[in-house]
């Protein structure tokens, strides 16, 4: 378990049961985590690379937020980069990606370009969507990114309903389907759940477990704390995973889609992850210690852990690895520049895309 | 390049903040992520984290300075080699857009000013021969509800919403509230501060994200008997709950023959705060004033904030009382009284005028006070209307206005059609359509999901100007 249960938790999150016990009646190994895999050079720096766009990208809206470039909600996902990039190192192209409005890390991953990104978070034509949606709400139909959705536990229930859309065109694509802890307590994610697996749909719910819900605990909203279970019910099989370590979170993302693209239906992954920052930009986080923060920066650090083992096993050196951060710096910077300068959407665009 | 360290925005609301403490000297080096001050917003108390490498050059803006605009600079960074002593002069960013604050208007302020023999014949007429409504005819442009030499204290809609809670939570001990960031977090926005510590965590419950369950929940806890206050973080996600609020809270007395009431209360900011967006930024006041068995209250002043919530606990009906982000932090004078409550279902004359009936309620009340100022100074005497609550609909305080004026405007932040103004409008032209002059005209927030971008949002609400346009409209002028 690569996560330090939270100082203040009440009571100690349960140390996850042993898969095999509460899985019984699945077969193939489902629930069973699989073993850590070790990645080649290439696989270790193209994680390097995208995690640290992420980590760069959203280290710049934070600062651009406190200019007042950017307005209203923004949700940084500093700390949690080896989820959405371990997953996407798992899926294929068509596989379709939903989640709330944590959302810019799941849109940088699927590829979409970070300036259209940034300037959707200034609000400029530019954006996205034109710089109508904001932070929270961003889509890419090319990229299969079906949001960026305000209302926590929304995407569960539409997440659900694209994996409908493939189960009924009989393709092989996934539905990609994100959500936080809190989200998890939503009625519509057992709705969800229940049709899931009933009519066997290709859906693979990953729980982005940080431990918080804003300034709630896990262990101050759930009854039960290992969410991997939620799905037990519905006999939905389901895996802790930790979400710290890109390679186990591929590994983990790759049985599960598979599982998915078997027609056996829904799969749960509940990633075991942090988030650096506050909630959004204006919490004072005073729920948590800084001790816990500054422990999951330096003991399990997403980024840290690929850039060590580069340079421990002599797979890179610290001049390369440099030039990947100089390189993503400016990556970011054009970004930056770019949403800082494209003009803001035309007066006329407040009438449009009401309907069809 | 040394760079200039602005003074953060820290919330989709702050302004402005107060730099509390530096926790970096000059001359410090400075790592990214280093804390290097405190700031106090509205809201919470925040630490600000270096991005920038160097040395802390110079410090603009020292220890405990109140009311540091964003944007300003509060200190230098000196990159590695750089001259400590340089200070460069970044170029400050485009300033957040945010909706202005409104400074409060007292009711009884406005002067009565003869503009001298202007008005149209037909008004006259039609005035003088005009029967006045019995009883009530005469309301006092000041809240009657507050008596002569009450002393005034000065606070914000904020403390007058936790006060008029922990009131009534000391007076009657079925009254608990419930709902997300409630306790322990004092609140998303602060408005339950000092709840959990007065009252303790029985009486002041943290839910998990479930707004459809402890919605259903308070009602359940209202038929037992309770009086449950549910807290929604804000009305954007009661919609997860409106199935409860309606069908569950507002029908079972009726469903019951009367058997069975739930004094429950629903409350929480409603409405748009600043750039947060189509999902987060409803006005949803028009929905629930359409529901039978529903009462709905959206006030502005913090005293009416205060008096409203007061009677809504005690009132043994479900009440949706709709709050604002943005007129939380609004300072106003709240009566110094043991017991302030005022009567749910009554309007308040906020500014009394002859020309034009201005009729708002909530932040809408923001728009209507400028925009009377505005038309002053053109020598109209608008006189505001501050509907305080929507259902019941004080329609005779309306009508009375009308009576007097003949021209009526509406303004609300929410969407036109089917709207609260729709409906003032339909109530004035069905009860006092001899004394319309012209047809009420609607000032509403434009027909679209509201938009993201800074200059879309400000297209998308409503302003001072068209309010003013169409308190002229209504007269003729122009
Ligand atoms: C239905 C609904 N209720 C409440 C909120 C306010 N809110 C936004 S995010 C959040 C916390 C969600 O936490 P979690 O699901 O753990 O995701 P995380 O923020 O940790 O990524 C809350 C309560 C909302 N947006 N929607
Ligand atoms: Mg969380």
């Amino acid at each position: 378990m690569a996560v330090a249960p939270a100082s203040r938790a009440k009571s100690e999150p349960q140390a996850p049961e042993k898969p095999e016990a509460r899985q019984e009646k699945k077969t193939n190994g489902a629930g069973k985590a699989p073993a850590v895999p070790t990645f080649s050079k290439e696989q270790e720096l193209a994680a390097y690379r995208d995690m640290l766009l992420i980590r760069r990208f959203e280290e710049k809206a934070g600062q651009m937020y406190g200019m007042g470039l950017i307005g209203g909600f923004c949700h940084l996902y500093i700390g949690q980069e080896a989820v959405v990039v371990g997953v996407r190192m798992a899926s294929k192209e068509d596989d379709q990606v939903i989640t709330g409005y944590r959302d810019h890390g799941h849109m940088l991953a699927c590829g979409m370009d970070p300036k259209g990104v940034m300037a959707e978070l200034t609000g400029r034509r530019g954006g996205y969507s034109k710089g109508k949606g904001g932070s929270m709400h961003m889509f890419s139909k090319e990229k299969h990114f079906y949001g960026g959705h305000g209302i926590v536990g929304a995407q569960v229930s539409l997440g659900t309903g694209l994996a409908f859309a493939n189960y009924y065109r009989g393709n092989q694509a996934v539905s990609l389907t994100y959500f936080g802890d809190g989200a998890s307590n939503q009625g519509q994610v057992y709705e969800s759940f229940n049709m899931a697996e009933l009519w066997k749909l290709p859906v693979v719910y990953i729980i982005e477990n940080n431990r918080y819900a804003m300034g709630t605990s896990v262990t101050r909203s759930s009854a039960l704390t290992d969410f991997s279970k939620r799905g037990d019910s519905f006999n939905i099989p389901g895996e802790q995973v930790d979400g710290m370590d890109v390679r186990a979170v591929k590994a983990a993302a790759e049985k599960a889609i598979q599982w998915c693209r078997d027609g056996k239906g829904p799969y749960i992954l509940e990633m075991q992850t942090y988030r650096y920052r506050g909630h959004s930009m204006s919490d004072p986080a005073k729920y948590r210690s800084k001790e816990e923060v500054q422990k999951m920066r330096e003991e399990h650090d997403p980024i840290e852990q690929v850039r060590a083992r580069l340079l421990k096993s002599g797979q890179s050196s610290e001049d390369e690895l440099k030039q990947i951060d100089g390189k993503i710096r400016a990556v970011v910077a054009e970004a930056a520049e770019f949403a800082t300068h494209d003009p803001e959407p035309d007066p006329s665009e407040l009438w449009t895309d009401i309907y069809r | 390049m040394p760079t200039n360290i602005l003074m953060p925005a820290l919330s989709p609301t702050m302004e402005q903040g107060k730099l509390a403490k530096w926790l970096k000297k000059e001359g410090d080096t400075i790592k990214s992520g280093d804390v290097l001050a405190e700031i106090e917003t509205d809201k919470a108390t925040m630490e600000v984290e270096a991005v920038d490498e160097g040395t802390l050059a110079k410090i603009l803006i020292p220890d405990g300075t109140d009311n540091v605009a964003v944007n300003t600079p509060i200190a230098v960074i000196a990159g590695e080699g750089e001259d400590a002593s340089a200070t460069a002069s970044a170029a400050p960013a485009p300033s957040p857009t945010t909706a202005a604050s409104t400074a409060p208007s007292q009711g009884d302020g406005a002067a009565h000013q003869d503009k001298g023999g202007e008005k149209p014949e037909a008004v006259a007429k039609k005035g003088s021969d005009a029967p006045l409504p019995p009883a009530e005819a005469s309301a006092s442009a000041v809240a009657p509800e507050i008596p002569e030499g009450t002393v005034m204290a000065t606070m914000t809609v904020r403390d007058a919403l936790r006060d008029a809670m922990a009131e009534e939570m000391r007076r009657d001990d079925r009254v608990f509230i419930i709902g997300e960031e409630v306790a322990e977090y004092q609140g998303a926005y602060k408005v339950t501060q000092g709840l959990l510590q007065e009252f303790g965590p029985k009486r002041v419950v943290d839910t998990p994200i479930t707004e459809h369950g402890f919605a259903g929940l308070g009602v359940g806890a209202a038929m037992a008997g309770l009086r449950p206050i549910v807290e929604f973080m804000t009305f954007n996600f009661a919609m997860q709950a409106i199935d409860h609020i309606i069908n569950s809270a507002a029908k079972t007395l009726y469903m019951s023959g009367g058997q069975m009431d739930n004094a429950v209360v629903f409350r929480g900011p409603n409405g748009a705060a600043a750039r947060v967006a189509a999902q987060h930024s409803q006005d949803y006041s028009s929905w629930y004033s359409n529901v039978p068995g529903l009462k709905v209250v959206a006030p502005y002043t913090a005293a009416d904030f205060k008096g409203l919530l007061k009677s809504a606990i005690r009132d043994p009906n479900p009440i949706v009382f709709l709050e604002n982000e943005i007129l939380y932090g609004q300072q106003f004078e709240v009566p110094r009284l043991d017991d302030f409550v005022v009567p749910i279902g009554k309007a308040r004359i906020a500014r009394a005028g002859r020309d034009v009936t201005l009729v708002a309620w909530s932040i809408g009340m923001t728009y209507a006070i400028k925009a009377a100022d505005e038309l002053a100074k053109e020598g109209i005497e608008a006189e505001i209307i501050d509907l305080r609550t929507i259902r019941p609909m004080d329609v005779p305080a309306i009508v009375r206005s009308v009576q007097k004026t003949h021209r009526c405007v509406t303004v609300e932040e929410g969407w036109p059609q089917s709207g609260v103004g729709a409906e003032i409008a339909a109530k004035v032209m069905s009860e006092a359509f001899d004394y319309l002059d012209a047809p009420v005209i609607r000032i509403t927030g434009k027909d679209v999901p509201m938009p993201y971008a800074a200059n879309l949002e400000k297209l998308a609400l409503p302003n001072v100007k068209e309010v003013v346009g169409a308190a002229k409209a209504v007269m003729y002028r122009n």
